[in-house]
């Protein structure tokens, strides 16, 4: 009797343990449980890297907080994308939860901390530490962190992405297929931006390297 | 991969090129409306490129360093997770963000908060122990030589003795049914919490601060300007949120600036014979509008840490 008790016991746990806790690195690396959930390495690398001449952002390191946003907000349609939208709805709560915390744990880049204290020259510089006030244009360090390395779960990192990407979603954010920022906080600012200044500050962020820029 | 993939792939990669196109035929047009006329009134301080590459040059930039990043070049007289530029934004060259160029030919002034007229040092000294929740450096010292180069080169061409339009912060009208904190709490969830934290705790990289605290240990304490509720509505109202000034009512401004001045902060480093209320009495009856000393939720705020 007690042994068929716990027996039940040790079959609905393993059971209960198997529906809860998707895999993450299988997600990430062959897709969700719905077919339309394809794997995320595909775009975004193996170790979740990003594929820079396409575009395709670093996960590796953002905050499973920020990266559970814009998967709701890539469903919704806040945040426009026609790949990420198919991908976004058929992933369940659960393999969302799963997969965002194994991107998050993971390391994001090693680089030198620059803070407004550097000297700036370039207007990628100029832009990151400086900002164009007098457009309403704050430092993005100011947000962002020193080196734009990410602050908590609104401010994602910007170090560590691609021009393409960077720039991508600044256009986005002119353009309005991006609104899915707090308070309109980052559209305001991408909307004063000139495409000089986007491509500019977008490589400067991009070219970060262990040794630093803008000094 | 298969074929499905792979035809999303490259509509992918084709995307940001086609996205470039358009916003460059929309720049124009989008950078116009965005410019502000309203920032070429104001005193226009000299740029950073413009600064000689000589002794003096390298003193205001080592003026210009301690002023944004305080707690690392500065560190001895900091005793808070802030930093100059936390109040003064642009690095202290904003109008209506109490921008130096304003300040420098202001002084020597004087200033009810001790009594007496004070040099440009004495000035910030007051900034380090009240804001900064820290200890004077030196008059004599590198720091306040440095700080106060950055500040005689902002002002570079402007009056002495001459109050300039965007000095210190605008005087906002208080709310005529007064300040209602439960509003400000609103208001404070709604448009402060994302950078500043739920309980005004601020976000750190690091050990870094990115947002000030804005309450609690690690903020200014009870004797900083800023604690003065008018004085904090009159910031909050030209310079925040962050980026967007100007877009909060004057009654909002000063409902958030009371919420935030009604959690507890470091003690009033001029605290007398040990008592709120005796400080209370000599420095803060007179001295604006402040919770210092007031009863709040059915705590008596001032107690300091």
């Amino acid at each position: 009797m007690n042994v068929a008790r716990w027996t039940f016991a040790g079959l609905f746990l393993a059971l209960s343990v198997s529906i809860q806790a998707a895999d993450p690195n299988a997600i990430y690396a062959k897709g969700g449980t719905n077919p339309a959930a394809m794997a995320c390495a595909t775009c975004h690398g193996a170790e979740g890297e990003g594929l820079a001449a396409a575009g395709f952002p670093r996960l590796a390191g953002l905050s499973a907080d920020y990266m559970k946003k814009q998967l709701m907000d890539f469903a919704s349609g806040q945040r426009a994308n026609p790949i990420m939208q198919p991908i976004a709805a058929a992933l369940s709560p659960e393999e969302v939860d799963a997969v965002t915390t194994m991107l998050a744990s993971k390391p994001g880049p090693k680089v030198e901390r620059i803070s407004r204290a550097a000297v700036a020259e370039e207007v990628g510089a100029v832009i990151a530490l400086r900002g164009a006030w007098e457009r309403n244009i704050p430092e993005c360090v100011a947000c962002h962190g020193p080196s734009g390395v990410g602050v908590g779960k609104a401010f994602p990192p910007l170090v560590g992405q691609s021009a393409q990407y960077l720039s991508s979603q600044l256009i986005a954010w002119q353009q309005g297929t991006r609104k899915n920022d707090p308070n309109d906080l980052m559209g305001h600012i991408a909307r004063s931006l000139t495409h000089d200044e986007i491509k500019a500050v977008s490589e400067y962020f991009a070219n970060l390297t262990e040794t630093g820029a803008g000094r | 991969m298969n074929a499905r993939t792979s035809a999303l792939l490259l509509f992918a990669l084709a995307l940001p090129a086609h996205a470039d196109n358009i916003a460059m035929e929309d720049q124009t047009q989008i950078l116009t409306d965005a410019v502000n006329p309203a920032s070429r009134q104001y005193f226009q301080p000299p740029k950073l490129s413009e600064l000689p590459d000589n002794a003096f040059g390298k003193l205001v930039q080592e003026g210009r360093a301690i002023f944004v990043d305080t707690k690392t070049y500065a560190p001895e007289y900091v005793g808070n997770g802030l930093a100059c530029g936390n109040c003064h934004l642009e690095q202290g060259r904003q109008a209506n963000s109490a921008p130096l160029w304003a300040a420098y030919a202001m002084y020597p002034a004087y200033r009810k908060k001790n009594d007496k007229v004070n040099s440009y040092a004495e000035r910030l000294q007051g900034c380090f122990q009240f804001s900064m929740n820290g200890k004077a450096p030196d008059a004599t010292g590198p720091v306040i030589a440095a700080l106060t180069a950055y500040s005689y080169w902002l002002a570079t061409g402007a009056p002495i003795g001459q109050e300039l339009p965007g000095r210190a912060y605008p005087e906002v009208a208080k709310p005529k049914g007064g300040f209602d904190l439960a509003q400000g709490e609103k208001i404070y969830a709604a448009q402060c919490a994302v950078c500043h934290g739920k309980s005004g705790e601020g976000q750190t990289s690091g050990e870094e601060y990115v947002f000030p605290a804005l309450w609690g240990a690690d903020s200014f304490n009870w004797g900083a300007g800023m604690h003065r509720i008018n004085t904090a509505a009159g910031f909050i109202k030209a310079n925040m949120p962050f980026g967007k000034g100007g877009t909060l009512s004057d009654e909002d401004a000063w409902h958030v600036a009371a919420f935030m001045n009604s959690h507890e902060r470091p003690q009033d480093p001029r605290l007398v014979e040990g008592s709120v209320e005796k400080t209370r009495d000599k420095y803060h009856a007179n001295d604006g509008v402040s919770l210092y000393g007031e009863t709040v939720n059915g705590q008596i705020l001032g107690k300091g840490f």
